[in-house]
This record gives C-alpha cells, structure tokens and sequence, in this order.
C-alpha cells in the first residue's frame, strides 16, 4: 500500500517495520510526531521521558537487553542527551539502537539552529540523512543493520522540512525480530578508565570499518550530469538542486559520517568544478577542503536560516551557472500595501497570561524558559527578560540574585509543568542547598502545551494510554526542601498578584504553582465578556493582555464572542467596570 | 505527462487549511501524480500564519514551491493572501475569502490592517475570486465548512473531474459532517464554474440556522 507520509510517520513506520520494539523521547518541534506516530502501532512499547538524556539511556538499557531501540528528540535535546551519547559510542550495542536528532534550520519553533551532524563527528558514531519520507522510512532499518553490524549507535539527522514534508512511501509489513540474548560483558558495557581506554581504541576501529562500507554505500548516490559542475548535497537540499540546477552532475551524500572520502575524490576527478549545498554549517565543505580539493559552498550559500529554491537559484546565479536573466520570474507588486506581521500569541483564555501581565505590572526582572508561555515575553505582554534553555530560568534567576543586589527581592523565575519536570528540579535543588531566596512560578497547565499537548509525569497519563502516577507539584517542591510552597488560581490577578508580593518580599526560596489547565484541552469556555460602550473610554489598559479576542475600534474596546473564552481577566483590569463576565462566566473573577 | 500544479494554501492557525490539503492531495493521488505536501507546525499554531504547499507533478522534488511558482494560491485570509501573493506565477489566479482575521498588532493599534486587499488582488490577478466562504457556508449548515468552500472553488479550477473530490471529500471528512461538508463543497464548485447563486447549491434549508 502507498502512503502519502509526513517523514515523521515515515521513521515511525520504519521503525515498526524493522522491528524495533522500545521507543523513548521527549517532545520538541519538529520531533514530536516521530513517536506519537510508532506510539499507535501493535506489540510495541513507546513513551516519554522526562527529558532527552533518560529518554536516552531507556534507549541504551533496551538495546543493551537485546532489543531494537529508537529514541527520538529536537536539536537542542541532543545537548542534554549528549552525556550518555559520547559514551555510549564506546558502549556500542546489542541490539541496535538509532537516535532521530530532528534540527531546525530557521528557527521555525527553537531558540538556536545548531548543526547536529557536529554530534556525529564528535562522537564518532555513524549517520544518515534522508532528504524525504521514502527515504526516511528506509534509512531507519539502514540504520539498526548498521548498528548492529558495527557494534555502534546510528544518529539519524533530519530537519523541520524532511520532518513536516509529506511525500509517497510504499509501506511493508513488519520483520520479526526476536530478542538478541543478553550476556555480562563488563569490558564492553561497565566503562570505567581501564575498560573506557580499550573501547576507545575499539570505537576508532569500528568506525574505519564503516568508513570503509561507506565507500560502497547504496546511499552516498552519483547522478550522472554535465561534468562541467558537480553538486556535493545531502538532505532536502538535495531536492531544491535537482529542481533548480536539473542538468548538473550531483553526488547525494545520504551517510555523512564518517564521509566517503574515496567516492567524493572520484566524482571531483571528473567535473570542472566543485560546489557544496548544505544548509547551517560548512560539515560537508570542510571536510572536503581538508582532501586538499578546491570546493565552494558557503560563499554562495548562506550559513544561518532555512534553504527554498529560491535561495539555491540564487547561490547559483551568484556562481555563473545560471544567468540572471532566468532569476525566477517573480511578479512585481512594487504597490501592495503594507502587510503587518502576524505573530503568534497567547491563545484567547489561555492561564499564563494573568501571570505575565501581572508581573510586568510589579516590574520585576523576569528568567523565563521554554514552552508557549515565552510568548508571554512578547510585546504587549512583556512579562519576561530571558529565554535560554530547557530549565535555566531557576539557575539564571539564583544566579542574578547571588550576583546583584539591587534585583534581589525583584527577581522570578518561571517555568511551565512539563519543563520544571524535564530540568527545573536541579535547579531548584541548587537554590536550596545554597540558601538562595529565588521565588519560582511554575506555570502548570497539566500537559506540555507547545509541542501539541503530549503527556508528563504530573498529568497521570502515558504515551501508550495507560494510567499513571500523577506527581504531586506541592509535594516535590517541598521535598527538596522549599519551605514556602502556594497553589494560585493565574485567573485571579488580586491573588496572584498579593501571591507574588508576598513570596518575592520572602526570606528563602519560594514556589508559585499558578494552576490552570490549558484552554485548548479543557475547552472551558463561559459566555463571552460583554463591553459596555457607554462607559469604556478607550483607555486600552485591557490591550496590554495581549488578548487576541479583544481590539480597540471606533475608541471603544470589543470583545470577539467567538474567541473569547469568559476568563475573565480583561474585566479585572478595567478600571471603569466597562467589561462584563456574562452569568456564569468570568471564571477567575 | 502530467501537468504539473503547485497549490499554496495559506491562512490562519485553525481555519482548516491542513483538511483542505489533504482532499486536494487526495485528489491529485487517484489521479497518479507524485506528491509532495509541506507544512510548518510549532508557532504557527498559536494564532500565527500558516501556510501549506502541495506539489504535484510526474515527479516532485521540492516540497517548497518557489517564488513565483505557485498557479494557485488558495487563501483562507485576506491579509494572508497578501503576505504571499509574491508566489504567484504569472498567469496563476488567487481564491480569497473575503474574511478578515486581525493579528495581535492591528488589534493593538500598532498597525493598519490593509483596506480593500479584495480590490487590490482582483485589480492585479486576473481572474481572482473573492469568496465569501463564511456566508456560504453558514447558509449550507455550518460556519466551519468554509474550508470545504474554498475546496470547491479550488476544484472548480482544477484539471480534476468533480466525482474524483466528492469521494476524496467522502474518504477525508467524518461521516456526520459529511452532507453539510459536500453542500458546501458544490456551493464553491458551482460558484468557480459559471456565478451560480451559491445560496442554490445549499438548498432549501440555506439560511434556517
């Protein structure tokens, strides 16, 4: 049967089709769907982790017990993965083992777009790149033979495109795989010093063999063309090639690392000259320039966003090879009228945004961290002064605390449930044992909102549908130690705002739980506010919640009854009593 | 040979821009095209724009279509169809519906919603239609199958014979919304074809809700 597939659905499947049968992530644009989708499938097991790094390691114990594992995850979550990852290259595996490492060229949904295939490279274990769904299907059971064969982790690399691209895959039914036995092997799984050093030197053979079966590898592929120039890609970018450059002579690199040096020094013997096409950093062109072959790459195509033919037909016309006179006829609408941005938002009803308005209003400086309350940062909110990483909110606040004392006392850190869960309790534990005086708000909306509402060890639910023990925040928080533990309702600004008074003014750490479940789950919407004309002023103090259900027209204020979900919090700012919660509405007020 | 057509669907997070994909993907499979269908999630989903490209042809390779590159741009907002109008081929047409959706900077007075996107499209794309996919489909049953109008407009387009989208419509669309959704389905099919009073197509239970 053919499948039209997202490429998500596409290593999903491959993964059910090669038998793997334990899968572990954590959920990241553009990932996620990755293990939603194996989740579905029959007589495997699949779930989330707390974060990257266990996720990892349930990947490595699976695989070391015999079974074929698959752990996927964003760009960023490979960094907090990457402890286990450079060791368990020296490991190796039982049976095999494949980590999706899912980048974002352009920063679609992320806070940096590093190159992952760096990783590889840096830890020394093979990897593929499939430019679409097809291939994505197959390079997943390319990837556990390679495994299993060379006694080594493969990283899988896509990117948003190759994730979110739906293309044809011709589905198979699954393979058998029984489990391999496990045997106590401490010189190749216990790596202390001793037994490390000799794993090391093992990993440095194992990874010349596959440089060697690399150099016949079905999926480094020459498309024979005009030797006048030959086009080293790999990727999607390899598609925007063949599109815009169709005559060229093209050398589609689908295992990139460790690189074919003997294939690539072939294809350049026979064309005139030799480009690179590859999005984020020069891996491919560096590699090539250290064969001592003269290569361009990156001085026509950009290091930093996301390729489109567009961009490759430029880096081409730049290069000669296509003249300027066929730049893509684009039409001119030199007169169009301006077109305003149209940034994402806080949803309508959503629970964080009482927090942040309220914040801004006591101007206090504000660490923040990942997930849909970031936006909360955005204008006209603005009730956030940083965004890092994965849990630094509670590091970065203890730390401006110890190093200014003019913003102690001033200063909060906010993290949402799923977060705090993946890497905000060690920070926490940090504020605690040095008798810091932090306050934190967790922002819990009882799922992890961003990335499409996936279940967390405080929503009493798993991937696969089980029940599960829910944590209890209040509990935990108090266990490591935090004294001042409060449950707020994010609806009730007088009592948030009385809340955070109170805790930032507080000798010793606090908690804030601002509990509200997210409005796209709970689908609790009352009757919308209505605005009484005669008495609004036109102030617009209730814009600055940056509510997508209310605008100001006509020097009045509406409220859109289809989006407004009846929270409520627009009446509790109005000073004039112009805003009215219907009956049965308003549920914070 | 197929002729190849690149369809960008573009609206805002929630107007049902992926189920309109999906029929029209659906559509050009039966038809024995290679497909190639790309979305962003992520951001988008939070009241952001959103846009969707559908790629079909002997064999596709780009999932992106490029710039100037696109016969038809379907756009479920007007100010949407704007942002991406730079994608039409010349010769190509753009269906908008005449809705409007502001972004959080309009509704804050930092500024100014276009006046009369409509106007300047049709002033500038021969052939444009302006639709009002909302009206249409209230009169058919129910303000969410407006995607489904904008389908039928797009079909009416298309080198696709109507039976083949009735049934991409019938595999796609859940069974208890199935009648209101091909009601409204040949409302904007028969609107594309020749101005048929879309009101018509619904029957006589238009305009009972």
């Amino acid at each position: 049967m053919r499948e039209l597939l997202t490429g998500n659905a596409a290593i999903a499947r491959g993964a059910f089709e090669s038998g793997v049968t334990v899968a572990a992530g954590y959920p990241g644009t553009p990932s996620t769907e990755i293990l939603e989708n194996f989740s579905r499938y029959d007589g495997i097991y699949a779930e989330w982790a707390p974060n990257e790094k266990v996720a990892l390691e349930v990947g490595i114990g699976a695989a070391m017990a015999g079974a074929r594992a698959l752990v996927t995850m964003k760009h960023v979550g490979v960094n907090v993965a990457a402890d286990p990852l450079l060791t368990a290259a020296y490991t190796g595996v039982n049976g095999g083992l494949v980590i999706v490492s899912a980048d974002d060229p352009g920063m679609h949904s992320s806070q940096n777009e590093q190159d992952n295939r760096n990783y590889a490279r840096f830890a020394r274990i093979p990897m593929l790149e499939p430019s679409d769904s097809a291939e994505a299907r197959d390079m997943v059971g390319l990837a556990l033979d390679i495994s299993e064969e060379f006694d080594i982790p493969v990283m899988i690399r896509i990117t948003t495109r190759v994730a979110h691209s739906q293309g044809f895959v011709d589905l198979k039914e699954p393979a058998p795989r029984p489990l391999k036995e496990y045997r106590k092997d401490i010189r190749k799984w216990l790596m202390v010093p001793a037994f490390g050093r000799l794993r090391r030197v093992a990993l440095g053979e194992r990874i010349e063999r596959v440089a060697a079966y690399s150099e016949n590898a079905g999926v480094n592929i020459v498309i024979p063309g005009d030797p006048k120039v030959g086009v080293i890609t790999g990727g999607v970018s390899y598609h925007y090639v063949r599109e815009v450059l169709p005559g060229a002579s093209v050398l589609k690199l689908g295992l990139t690392y460790p690189l074919p040096a003997g294939v690539i020094r072939k294809f350049a013997a026979g064309v005139d000259r030799l480009i690179v096409v590859e999005e984020l950093d020069p891996y491919l062109e560096d590699f090539i320039r250290g064969l001592g072959l003269p290569v361009t790459g990156k001085e026509l195509f950009p290091d930093t966003g996301e390729f489109s033919p567009g961009v490759i037909r430029r880096g081409f016309i730049a290069a000669g090879l296509i003249p300027e006179e066929e730049a893509r006829p684009v039409r001119q609408f030199d007169d169009m009228p301006a077109v305003p941005a149209r940034p994402p938002v806080l949803c309508a009803g959503c629970p964080h945004r009482g927090v942040f308005y309220t914040l801004r209003r006591l101007k206090l400086v504000v660490t923040g961290d990942i997930g849909c309350y970031t936006l909360g940062g955005l204008a006209p909110l603005e009730g956030m002064d940083s965004c890092v990483c994965m849990g630094a909110s509670i590091g970065m606040a203890h730390g401006i605390d110890r190093a200014a004392p003019g913003l102690r006392g001033r200063t909060v850190a906010v993290i949402g449930d799923s977060t705090f869960l993946h890497s905000g309790i060690t920070g926490l534990l940090d504020v605690v044992y040095n008798n810091g005086d932090t306050t934190v708000i967790i922002v819990d909306n009882g799922t992890t909102a961003m990335t499409g509402h996936q279940d967390h060890p405080a929503t009493g639910r798993t991937l696969m549908g089980r029940k599960a023990p829910a944590v209890d925040l209040e509990g935990l928080v108090r266990s490591l130690g935090v004294a001042r533990v409060r449950t707020v309702d994010p609806l009730d600004l007088a009592g948030l705002e009385e809340a955070v008074r109170e805790e930032v003014a507080a000798p010793g750490p606090s908690v804030i739980i601002a509990r509200r479940p997210c409005v796209l789950i709970s689908r609790q919407a009352g009757p919308p506010v209505t605005v009484d004309r005669e008495t609004c002023t036109g102030c617009k103090t209730c814009l600055k919640l940056s509510c997508p259900a209310i605008s100001v027209t006509d020097k009045t204020c509406s409220v859109d009854p289809v989006s407004c979900t009846g929270c409520g919090l627009c009446v509790q700012v109005c000073k004039f009593g112009a805003l009215a919660a219907a009956e049965g509405g308003g549920n914070g007020a | 040979m197929l002729k190849p057509v690149d369809v960008l669907l573009v609206g805002v997070g929630g107007q049902g821009t992926i189920l309109a994909s999906r029929i029209l993907a659906h559509v050009g499979q039966a038809a024995g095209y290679d497909i190639k269908v790309s979305e962003i999630h992520g951001m988008a989903q939070r009241g952001g724009s959103v846009v969707t490209q559908v790629r079909m042809g002997e064999k596709v390779f780009s999932p992106l279509i490029e710039e100037g590159g696109a016969d038809v741009i379907l756009a479920f907002e007007k100010l949407e169809g704007l942002r991406w109008l730079g994608y039409l081929k010349p010769g190509g047409t753009i269906i908008v519906n005449d809705q409007s959706i502001y972004p959080v900077p309009v509704l804050a007075g930092l500024a100014a919603y276009p006046e009369d996107i409509a106007g300047y499209l049709k002033s500038k794309v021969r052939g444009a239609v302006v639709v009002d996919a909302l009206g249409i489909a209230a009169a058919c049953g129910n303000i969410k199958a407006a995607n489904v109008v904008l389908v039928g407009v797009l079909a009416s387009l298309l080198p696709f014979p109507e039976d083949e989208w009735l049934e991409a419509l019938e595999a796609r669309v859940p069974e208890r919304f199935l009648e209101v959704n091909r009601a409204a389905f040949k409302a904007g099919y028969g609107l594309g074809t020749g101005g048929q009073d879309p009101g018509v197509g619904c029957g006589p239970a238009a305009g009972t809700r």
